[in-house]
């Protein structure tokens, strides 16, 4: 088949696109990741110069080193970290499942002129910012904070609860921004699903329950899938939200990747850091395209 | 001797409907309707869309709760039993086979839910996956299927519960014309073979004339007429019956003279009374109605020597191979269908457009009904 010039021109763009703004800044992190950490103006060691000729760039790559990587590797306080975030990233995901699939299931059997008001209920809070939504739970979480009060005037408690600057709070920030993620794919696979499939159960012998886990259950894994992933990976490397929320014993990945950059100043370290967080996120996002392909195929 | 339980009132029916209504909010889908069915019958529910043949098919099935009335099988009360638990399958309109199961995992579904054990389970899916010619698509899942194989597999699956009623909704709705004749006949071999139950709904005249041993006609929530498909062709209750089965003419008149099993009624003015035979003669004096059948009505040119015989104009031909309607006009702008057939091949060239004819029929080709 042959390509005029211009179809070529449109099919490259795409590529030149990611190639200029995300291949480039890869390189160039990664290439920080390799340098010494300097006291000067950018602060790492050795700067890219083309002016000492062949004999500047060949110096220019003896100076790059693993040093950061191995430091990572010998400092527990950064595999924690990963596995904190991993660890956070995981349990959210679960309970964003358990209730995103409820309110996916109660959209999804709602009566249809119902459905695009309900959905659209979902999407609402993407109308806001979502650091100031964030922020919002510090009012309703801290000490003197609305769900106390609300707490209080019941008489459920006594006192007060600690709930901000603990996990807990990561965990309910974490559910709370990425749960219509979770709900949108499943409610699609929900909602297309022919009813008729659970009144046939029903008259081969299923009871109610035994139904949702034979049919229901099942049809709707593709939608179960998406979300998961979709709420997975950028949970891992959330930095707002355990800063915001989580207090100073809260540890994760992204948190730590700030206070590198921005109060170490460690821009070499740091680099390594998202270097690694990238690679950490490559195993899930394979997984998710592979499942997205065969779902493509299914069809 | 022929196959009739319906005639003798001593034998107890499989399913007896006794005076069911099924209301949705203010509409009356069925309307105090009761009906009995046979063991071993091949029972047709026919209608237009709209009629309650559906509504009634899922109260038979559980999926609807009659608002009044009762729904008896085997003489026991089956209305306050789930649908999981009635010994009746469905086979549904959209066949609705479970796209992550395979065929085989699709009929064993049933088998597996009453807690039938393994091997009998393999053994009796076996042998229903011969028994609809599926053998070799058993690893397959529905969507690597044709159009009649899920078909197939939808039978199977209600079949394979050996349900004392099978229910089936517009099963061959979804097939072309041609494939849907060999399955009615493929239908009526199983549900031979199995000595099974069968109600099929249907919108189909066609369908359920072939393979029905009863047909129950309904309309607006009510039946019409239950008879077997040769009685609801030729003496149909009501207009309406009559224009559903088949193709009919209705001539509407006064009835003039009634005398024993022969009635003269008045359609044309200034022409002869037409003389129909009737078993029941309405009063004279009231309207009636002659239902006339298209093949029992003769074309000619000349004025035949028969009972009845009217001229008329022709107003269209509809050539069918096999056959030819002539729709002929009458003075007062009624149409007479009158088909021959074509047994020579250049048969009847001499009748042609805007030719003057006589259609004529025999005194008891005709029905006569007063509603």
């Amino acid at each position: 088949m042959n390509r005029t010039l211009g179809q070529r021109l449109l099919v490259a763009l795409p590529y030149l696109w990611l190639l200029v703004l995300f291949l480039g800044p890869f390189l160039i992190v990664l290439k920080i990741s390799l340098s010494d950490l300097a006291v000067a103006r950018p602060p790492y060691t050795p700067q890219f110069d083309l002016s000492g000729g062949w004999q500047g760039v060949k110096d220019f790559f003896a100076e790059l080193d693993f040093e950061n990587y191995v430091f990572l590797t010998e400092d527990s306080l950064y595999i924690n970290a990963y596995l904190s975030s991993l660890k956070i990233a995981g349990i959210s995901t679960i309970i964003t499942l358990l209730i995103g699939y409820s309110i996916a299931y109660a959209l999804a059997r709602a009566p249809r002129r119902w459905r695009p008001t309900l959905v659209m209920l979902v999407i609402l809070p993407f109308w806001t910012s979502f650091l100031i939504r964030v922020y919002a739970w510090i009012g309703i979480l801290k000490t003197e904070g609305l769900l106390n009060q609300f707490l209080l005037y019941l008489g459920v408690i006594a006192e007060p609860l600690t709930m901000m600057n603990t996990p807990t709070a990561v965990y309910i920030g974490i559910v709370y921004s990425y749960l219509p993620f979770m709900v949108l794919p499943i409610y699609a696979t929900l909602e297309k699903m022919d009813e008729s499939l659970l009144e046939a159960a029903a008259d081969l012998g299923s009871s109610r329950l035994a139904a949702f886990f034979l049919v229901t259950l099942p049809l709707s894994m593709p939608g179960i899938l998406a979300g998961c992933f979709l709420v997975f990976i950028p949970a891992i490397g959330e930095f707002v939200i355990p800063d915001l929320l989580g207090g100073s014993d809260t540890l994760m990945i992204g948190k730590t990747l700030w206070v590198e950059f921005f109060s170490n100043r460690d821009w070499p370290l740091a680099s390594a850091v998202a270097i690694l967080l990238l690679l950490l996120l490559i195993v899930p996002i394979v997984l998710f395209q592979r499942q997205q392909m065969k779902q493509e195929i299914g069809r | 001797m022929t196959f009739a339980p319906w005639d003798d009132p001593a034998n107890e029916p499989l399913i007896e409907l006794r005076n069911v209504t099924k209301r949705f909010g203010a509409f009356e889908a069925v309307k105090s309707l009761s009906l009995k069915i046979y063991e071993r019958e091949f029972f047709a529910i026919l209608g237009p869309s709209g009629c309650g043949k559906t509504t009634l098919m899922r109260m038979l099935a559980g999926f609807e709760t009659p608002s009044a009335g009762e729904i008896l099988l085997d003489g026991h009360d089956l209305t306050p039993i789930p649908p999981a638990k009635r010994p009746v399958n469905m086979m549904f309109q959209s066949y609705a086979l479970f796209p992550h199961l395979t065929v085989e995992k699709n009929i064993a579904f049933g088998l597996k839910r009453e807690g039938t054990p393994k091997g009998e389970i393999a053994d009796r899916v076996t042998d229903i996956m011969r028994l609809v010619q599926l053998t070799d698509f058993a690893r397959r899942k529905p969507d690597q299927l044709s159009g009649g194989q899920r078909q197939r597999v939808a039978l199977a699956r209600a079949l394979v519960k050996r349900p004392r009623l099978l229910l089936l909704d517009e099963p061959l709705g979804a097939l072309d014309k041609k494939l849907r004749q060999e399955t009615q006949f493929e239908l009526m071999g199983i549900q031979e073979t199995l000595g099974a139950t069968f109600v099929i709904v249907t919108h189909d005249q066609e369908e359920a004339m072939t393979v029905s041993s009863r047909i129950a006609v309904m309309r607006d929530g009510e039946l019409a007429q239950v008879s077997t498909p040769t009685n609801l062709y030729e003496r149909p209750d009501t207009r309406f019956v009559a224009d559903f089965i088949g193709e009919v003419t209705i001539l509407e008149g006064n009835v003039t003279t009634a005398s024993r099993g022969s009635v003269g009624l008045a359609v044309l003015e200034g022409a002869d009374d037409l003389h129909v035979v009737t078993d029941t003669p309405p009063p004279t004096g009231t309207r009636a109605w002659l239902a006339l059948r298209p093949e029992k009505v003769s074309i000619s040119k000349a004025r035949p020597d028969a009972d009845n015989a009217v001229l008329g104009k022709v107003l269209d031909i509809a050539y069918l191979g096999n056959i030819s309607t002539y729709h002929v006009e009458l003075a007062n702008g009624s149409i007479i269908k009158a088909q021959e057939s074509n047994r020579a091949r250049s048969d009847r060239r001499d009748i042609t457009w805007d030719d003057a004819v006589w259609v004529s029929w025999e005194e008891d080709a005709g029905v006569l009904l007063s509603a």
